[in-house]
């Protein structure tokens, strides 16, 4: 039927090839055109000009209304497991030095982190009595506002003296320090090198930086050269960045969760190729490490100059709260408008100041402790490795060594249950505490510190006791 | 253009003040006792009385002029005319990409160094009262100091001392000297290992006891608390709304959480409540999912400002929409509410209403460190997911003696009327200073019963003047200026304390009235303007 209605149609009419086309198109009426091309164009804009509007969702009151009752927020803390170690401590009772007091029991500490055994040491503690007596306890103020001390100023004075830096700096809160230096320097566009096993505080500051950061593998200088390779790579590509984006290095001096030291010589030659500024954390090697204390910069025998900016804590070896950085005026100098734990938090007690200057005065009159600290350190790394069924970490003269067991074995479990034991046989040590979100969380393992009065039987001592508690646990 | 270059060469500049630094007019120009009655028991009378056009109008000028000068001096540094002072970089020429931005050292090097000397004045005294500030000499302009060895004796109204405990001899500093000989002045380990000892839990039990919660933990920094405590509560997926106003230490804590962050503008209820109503009713954004939860984050006393949170109204506000209120108390405890309790007690309230209370030790109790109380649920949370919990070393016997006895005494336990007696004599003392400056007609911001009393200076030139100005006659005072403030609003800001005594308020306010007088800041165009004879 169709067909034959085609058939009907004058074909002579229809236009069969190009010529035909523009033939009609000439005899075509006006209006016939305009209808065509407006037809085109609306065509066209349909299929590619047009954003498809969302169907504006507008809520009644009545709507918002059941939405707003219906939320229900999460609880503001989930459910916490009661058994957990951080809520079940042991409590001390009294001051904290070679021996302390659990539950009226004495035991042996090899768990604090007070490496000269400064707590508790009387002339030490007659400086902070005097400084009680002439300044109170707090300071009352912002390093800005009045709560500059002048033991304050002695304090950084000293300590960059005993670095042979220009100046120092303080902060009253060991974790703050490192925490607040390094947004301080490093910005949003800046690029940090950083090593994997670093402690949580520097962790907590680059987070806060905002900068680029690059992890290299704990300790290895390959993969820090691959990285720096990397980066020279990418500045090449674009010159004009690269000369407005700093580069900094952040090692520790002596690694917290690891106990070795870190291959700081290479670091500073690279640091002249690769043009990157080095930060070191000497929080753990400050007064433990080098002939006279004077941390990993000591040891190595490298100028000071040409390190950037070490910062430690005064919490460890030092005996006292708080935490400083010394280094060139220039490079310390910014931080006292930038870095926020400084400007915006009161300043350090100026008790806990004395304490840390009579201490100083102690390391500078004694050189001899950090002689027999680390020969100390090296007997006792001799006689852990001599009980069979431990692995030990940590670098042979490092007052800090981490315990544990053989693979399969080491687990939280039978660390705490030999802890456990250690302490019935009157010896105080610790499993190490971390974080889940740590960025590598190290294996579990029984932090070791020792403690410079610590004599030879008690090291023999607290060998035998782990030997059993091996076999009692087991 | 100039404005927004120095707002960028702030570095402390919290993202909170850069939004608002256009705004011409202070923008909470409402006075609020207009509402309600002006009685004595009025509790939200505060006033902020707006800008005057012309000192808007020097300041800016000021700022420019400050601004013209720089570029001349940096222009004449980098011709070497004229020889640069200060620290230069020894990595300097060797290639290495500079460490400081140009224009972030611009503030520092032209405007700060020229004022530096009222800054970080060393004192050589417990900070009481009255104190010795060690005198500092410059013979090049601020760039390096010379001690003379002399000291200045002046009033102290500069500290955080509210309650007047920063004593160097009494029951607190010998509880002080009692625990060092007993304890040694370090712990030397985290409180997640070993570093709890019998006197933390004592301290714990009795802040708990003091501010009327389940619970308590405390830390070694104030700062620390916040910053290292708010990730533990807040993450990715909740909201935080926190006064436009707050302390750096909270933003710290808020961005490292990973939470989303809005602020709202400051004390403002309605635009609280509206962007609370519109958090749960449109979700995130992009994804429109139902938040986790929401925190509202505000401060008892806001340092700058002297105005105190709108507490019963967040609270309501609260229960209604089921967020979280988290109260930061730094400056208010101890100095508000008639038993010392904080704004919690100054407004009568029950403090479970508010789920995480947190305060520090060093403004009203002489001390150092921080704490957070709540219900035991919280703490325990707090205990396992704390950073400075875990890694931070744990407080000494001294400062934690401190805080016990100063405690105990503002509580009544030491058998005496001491700590009444201290809160009555801040609150007096606060309400005849304020009277007393409000009457002379300078420009006070804050709420009538704050102990925290800024003063309106605007410009540069003349904050720096009456800073030095106040203590020629013997009076150590705070003055901030920009980026700690808004550009326009420079101020110099008194703490009173319980140990000031009338006289020492007295001699305060004739300095005042006579520099005052000389450099032209009585600016309040509501109140007269007076000479401080002429209100006896």
């Amino acid at each position: 039927m169709l067909l034959s209605l085609i058939s009907t149609i004058d074909t002579e009419g229809l236009a069969t090839d190009f010529y035909g086309l523009l033939q009609s198109f000439y005899h075509a009426p006006m209006y016939h055109i305009v209808l065509e091309i407006l037809l085109f164009f609306s065509v066209m804009w349909l299929l590619f000009f047009r954003k498809p509007h969302p169907i504006e969702k507008k809520l009644t009151e009545k709507e918002k209304q059941e939405l707003i009752d219906e939320w229900q927020p999460e609880p503001l803390v989930p459910a916490v497991d009661p058994n957990h170690p951080a809520l079940n401590v042991r409590v001390l009772d009294g001051p904290v030095g070679k021996h302390i007091t659990i539950d009226n029991e004495e035991s042996l500490n090899f768990a604090t982190l007070n490496f000269l055994n400064f707590v508790g040491n009387e002339r030490i503690q007659n400086k902070s009595i005097q400084a009680v007596q002439k300044y109170g306890v707090g300071s009352c103020g912002p390093r800005g506002f009045y709560g500059t001390i002048d033991i304050h100023l002695e304090l950084e004075e000293r300590l960059a003296r005993f670095l042979g830096c220009e100046e120092g700096i303080i902060y009253s809160y060991g974790f703050s320090t490192i925490a607040s230096i390094i947004p301080a320097y490093s910005k949003r566009n800046d690029v940090i090198f950083v090593d994997e096993g670093v402690h949580y505080a520097i962790q907590k500051g680059i987070e806060a930086s905002r900068s680029h950061i690059k992890w290299f593998k704990h300790n290895d200088l390959n993969d820090l050269e691959r990285l720096l390779i990397e980066q020279e790579n990418l500045d090449k590509k674009n010159m004009k960045k690269a000369r407005a984006t700093r580069r900094f290095l952040i090692v520790e001096g002596l690694y917290m969760n690891y106990g070795d030291l870190c291959p700081l010589p290479r670091m500073v030659e690279l640091k002249y190729k690769y043009k990157y500024r080095i930060f070191i954390d000497e929080s753990v090697s400050f007064g433990t490490i080098g002939q006279t204390g004077r941390g990993i910069t000591e040891y190595y025998n490298i100028d000071r100059h040409q390190i950037d900016l070490i910062s430690s804590t005064l919490e460890y070896a030092v005996g006292s709260i708080g935490g400083f950085a010394v280094g060139s005026s220039f490079v310390i100098d910014h931080q006292r408008l930038s870095a926020q734990g400084y400007c915006f938090s009161a300043s350090l007690p100026p008790l806990l100041a004395a304490a840390a200057i009579e201490a100083l005065n102690i390391m500078e009159e004694n050189s001899d402790l950090f002689e027999t600290l680390m020969y100390k350190s090296k007997q006792l790394h001799n006689k852990l490795i001599a009980i069979k069924g431990y692995v030990i970490q940590g670098d042979y003269l490092s007052p800090l060594k981490h315990l544990r067991l053989p693979d399969e074995f080491n687990t939280i479990g039978r660390l705490e249950s030999i802890v456990h034991f250690a302490q019935t046989k009157h010896i105080t040590i610790t499993v190490a505490r971390y974080l889940q979100d740590e960025h590598v969380l190290p294996q579990p393992s029984v932090r070791l510190i020792l403690n410079v009065d610590m004599s030879e039987e008690e090291m023999d001592f607290l060998c035998a006791v782990l030997q059993e508690a091996l076999v009692v646990t087991m | 253009m100039l404005a927004s270059k120095l707002v960028e060469t702030s570095t402390i500049t919290t993202q909170h003040r850069c939004t608002r630094f256009q705004t011409f007019h202070h923008e909470t120009q409402k006075m609020d006792c207009e509402k309600l009655e002006e009685t004595e028991d009025n509790y939200e009378c505060e006033e902020f009385e707006e800008t005057p056009l012309y000192a808007a109008v020097l300041t800016y000028l000021s700022y420019a002029i400050l601004c013209i000068f720089g570029w001349l001096r940096d222009f004449l540094r980098q011709s070497y005319v004229e020889r640069k002072k200060g620290a230069l970089d020894p990595n300097a020429k060797l290639g290495f990409v500079p460490l400081y931005q140009s224009y972030e050292s611009f503030y520092t090097r032209n405007m700060y160094t020229r004022v530096r000397d009222i800054f970080n004045r060393p004192i050589g005294s417990v900070a009481s009262s009255e104190f010795d500030l060690v005198e500092r000499v410059s013979d090049d302009y601020n760039w390096t100091y010379r001690y003379t060895g002399n000291k200045i004796r002046a009033i102290n109204l500069g500290s955080y001392n509210y309650l007047g405990f920063a004593e160097k001899d009494g029951p607190c500093a010998t509880a002080a000297i009692n625990s060092i000989k007993s304890y040694g002045s370090a712990l030397c380990s985290t409180r997640s290992e070993l570093g709890t000892q019998s006197y933390h839990i004592e301290l714990e039990t009795l802040l708990a006891e003091y501010l009327g919660v389940e619970s308590c933990i405390a830390f070694g920094m104030g700062f620390a608390t916040n910053a290292l405590n708010i990730p533990a509560l807040v993450s990715k997926g909740d909201l935080v709304l926190s006064d436009e106003l707050n302390h750096v230490s909270l933003i710290l804590g808020i961005r490292l959480s990973g939470a989303k962050i809005q602020t709202f503008a400051h004390n403002d209820m309605k635009d609280l409540e509206r962007k609370l109503h519109d958090a749960i009713v449109y979700g995130q954004p992009r994804h429109h999912r139902p938040w986790r939860k929401i925190l509202i984050v505000v401060e008892g006393i806001y340092s700058m400002e002297g105005s105190i949170c709108r507490l019963p109204q967040i609270v309501e506000l609260k229960k209604k929409y089921k967020a979280y209120l988290y109260l930061d108390e730094a400056h208010s405890i101890g100095s508000m509410g008639k038993r010392g309790r904080g704004i919690v007690d100054y407004y009568n309230m029950n403090p479970n209403d508010i789920d995480i209370l947190m305060g520090t030790f060093t403004k009203s109790f002489g001390s150092s460190g921080g704490y957070i109380g709540g219900k035991k649920s919280l703490i325990d949370h707090i205990r396992i997911n704390s950073h400075a919990n875990c890694y931070a070393s744990s407080m000494c016997a001294p400062v934690i003696y401190q805080i016990l006895s100063s405690i105990r005494i503002i509580m009544g336990k030491d058998g005496t009327k001491e700590g009444i007696r201290r809160i009555q004599q801040l609150a007096d003392n606060t309400r005849y200073f304020r009277k007393n400056l409000v009457d002379m007609g300078f420009i006070v911001y804050g709420n009538k019963n704050s102990p925290v009393v800024p003063m309106m200076i605007y410009m540069p030139a003349r904050v720096t003047r009456f800073n030095r100005e106040m203590l020629a006659r013997g009076i150590a005072v705070v003055t901030v200026g920009f980026p700690a403030t808004k550009l326009l609003e420079a101020r110099v800001r008194f703490c009173i304390s319980a140990s000031h005594t009338k006289e020492m308020l007295d001699k305060a306010l004739s300095a005042i009235d006579e520099v005052g007088d000389t450099i032209s800041l009585r600016y309040s165009k509501r109140h007269e303007h007076r000479r401080l004879k002429d209100l006896k």
